[in-house]
């Protein structure tokens, strides 16, 4: 549509096609009001929250959160959550994804549907599931305790372990599947010239696989850690309030002191860390399929 | 046959590594399987005794029928709204050449990357100005935004191995814009299409944080129900919906396989 007219009917050609390119923005017309209404405008509504109030501008909520300990707290453990999470998420992931890779197609087809069955399961539903099974009378100790391995129950559940294996077994989903679409588009013919060359099995592995996987496991990292940040349910349900994420403070602050500006603040602070993450990841690594692969 | 000159032995690790991680993904859900038969208030596996007590519970109880009411024609109008709008500018946006193309590509997709919360306590302060918390309409507006990327990627990535010279042929052979699209262009698209739908059903179906801010009382969604319940005590009711919902995504799976096998042979 870029090519210039020329010849007689070079004006009505050029209006036909200015005509389709507004009907073509109109079409994309309804979504971004909904866009615009209902999430542009109230995000920009909170940001004006966070920096202004009864009194005029105000860093008030900003500063809090670099002074208060309660709140340095509440950063450290989102932060360690997601750290800990994303580690094992790649180092229990990565060996799933390339197992399914190899595995001739039935197999991997079968495969691939038992990692896309917790995937969409109801978020609930999974975390109704792991406290049944990590609780104190629940499946993992009574089984232990049967078999004679501990005397007393473990502590599992209501603390940062449970949340760390309820949010991991939501997460490695999201990692393994855009690895996997990476890894099934690698040319195996690479493998194989480096094995012909004489390079063994772990150095195939490491210095010609492992890098032409790169950008599915840097998308799917910094998907799982973005992700991870913005955790509510599972540590909500999981931490036995012994875990506060930065999400589950924002909740608390409307719910409970309908503080808007503190609520808000943190809101901002947690998009901003969540932009920032995703461009520091694609100026590092070329981030294919980033969108790819979505979920509830 | 092994093309990958790594014997089967040396492989032996990785699958059974492999094994053990997709046991800690599927096992979890399915344990509630059992569960949900038991006929004890007892959390206990493998349950003593079997029933359909959690089932009857379950049908009996008016304020989950009524959740689940409520959640299924929620998604239901979430899914009828946002498909034709996403798959609209999914449309327009793959065409492109208007002003801003590049921007609105990105921007599709902020429901995304902003924080659900910050996208739930955003849509609570407006829709309490607006009077729209505690309504239907309110409910599928909010859903239909979150589910939108959804379908415009769906959409986006069927049109991008789409021959849109098909279209124009059909119209300059004098067919409307609307009819090429609705007889060349959309049944070649039907399968994203469909897919972003269903991605919209779903989103809609099992949202939380959003209809936990804008939904209350009568107008709690199974998922807004859920997280009462299980807030207050964890009884095996929950075994019983979570089995159903087990069952629904086991079939949305499949479905979306379904729907994504013909893009494959390629």
């Amino acid at each position: 549509m870029s090519e210039v007219a020329t010849g007689l009917n070079a004006a009505g050609i050029r209006a036909d096609a200015r005509r389709e390119r507004n009907a073509l923005a109109g079409l994309t017309s309804p979504t971004f009001l909904v866009l615009g209404l209902l999430l542009f405008l109230p995000v920009g509504w909170l940001f004006w929250l966070s920096v202004f109030d009864d009194t005029g501008l105000t860093l008030e909520n900003y500063r809090r959160m670099v002074v208060e300990p309660a709140y340095i707290s509440i950063f450290r453990t989102t932060f360690e959550l997601s750290v800990l999470v994303t580690a094992l998420s790649v180092v229990l992931g990565y060996p799933v994804a390339y197992m399914i890779a190899f595995l001739p197609p039935r197999a991997a087809s079968i495969c691939l549907t038992l990692v896309l069955v917790p995937f969409w399961t109801a978020l609930l539903v999974r975390t109704y599931a792991w406290l049944v099974i990590l609780q104190r009378r629940g499946v993992v100790n009574s089984v232990l305790m049967d078999w004679g391995v501990i005397d007393e129950p473990l502590q599992l559940v209501h603390n940062f372990t449970g949340t760390t294996i309820g949010m991991l077994h939501i997460m490695i989903p999201f990692l393994v599947l855009p690895l996997y679409a990476n890894m099934r588009a690698i040319d195996r013919d690479y493998v194989r010239a480096a094995a012909s060359l004489g390079a063994s099995p772990t150095a195939t592995f490491w210095r010609v696989y492992l890098p032409l996987s790169v950008p599915g496991l840097a998308a799917g990292t910094v998907m799982v850690f973005v992700i991870c940040l913005g955790f509510y349910i599972t540590p909500q349900f999981l931490g036995g309030g012994r875990v506060t994420t930065i999400s589950m403070k924002i909740q608390q602050n409307i719910a409970t002191y309908f503080d808007w500006g503190a609520a808000s603040s943190l809101g901002v602070v947690l998009f901003v860390v969540t932009l920032a993450v995703f461009w520091g990841f694609s100026r590092l690594f070329p981030l294919r399929r980033l969108t790819e692969v979505g979920g509830p | 046959m092994n093309e990958d000159h790594v014997p089967a032995r040396r492989r032996l690790w990785l699958y059974l590594l492999g094994a053990l991680v997709i046991a800690f993904l599927v096992i979890p859900v399915l344990i509630v399987i059992p569960i949900s038969f038991s006929n004890s208030t007892l959390l206990e596996f493998p349950p003593r005794g079997y029933s359909l007590r959690w089932y009857r519970a379950l049908l009996g109880s008016v304020e989950w029928r009524d959740a689940a009411w409520m959640s299924l024609k929620i998604a239901v109008l979430t899914t009828v709204v946002a498909t034709p709008m996403g798959t609209a500018a999914a449309y327009g946006l793959h065409r492109g050449g208007f002003r801003f193309t590049g921007v609105l590509r990105m921007l599709v997709l902020a429901p995304l990357l902003v924080p659900v919360i910050l996208t739930a306590i955003g849509i609570f302060y407006l829709y309490a100005l607006l009077g729209l918390n505690n309504t239907i309409i309110g409910l599928v507006l909010a859903h239909a935004m979150l589910a939108l990327p959804f379908v415009v990627v769906s959409v986006g990535a069927g049109l991008r191995s789409y021959d849109m010279a098909q279209e124009r042929v059909a119209r300059s052979l004098g067919a409307t814009w609307f009819r090429a699209f609705r007889a060349i262009t959309l049944p070649q698209i039907r399968l994203p299409v469909l897919s972003g739908a269903l991605l919209a059903f779903i989103s809609s179906f099992d949202e939380v944080i959003v209809s936990f801010f804008i939904s209350g009382g009568e107008y709690s969604t199974l998922p807004r129900r859920m997280f009462n319940a299980l807030r207050d005590q964890i009884e095996p009711t929950i075994a019983a919906i979570s089995t159903i919902l087990i069952v629904l995504s086991v079939g949305t799976v499949v479905v979306l396989e379904m729907t994504r096998r013909p893009a494959r042979r390629e």
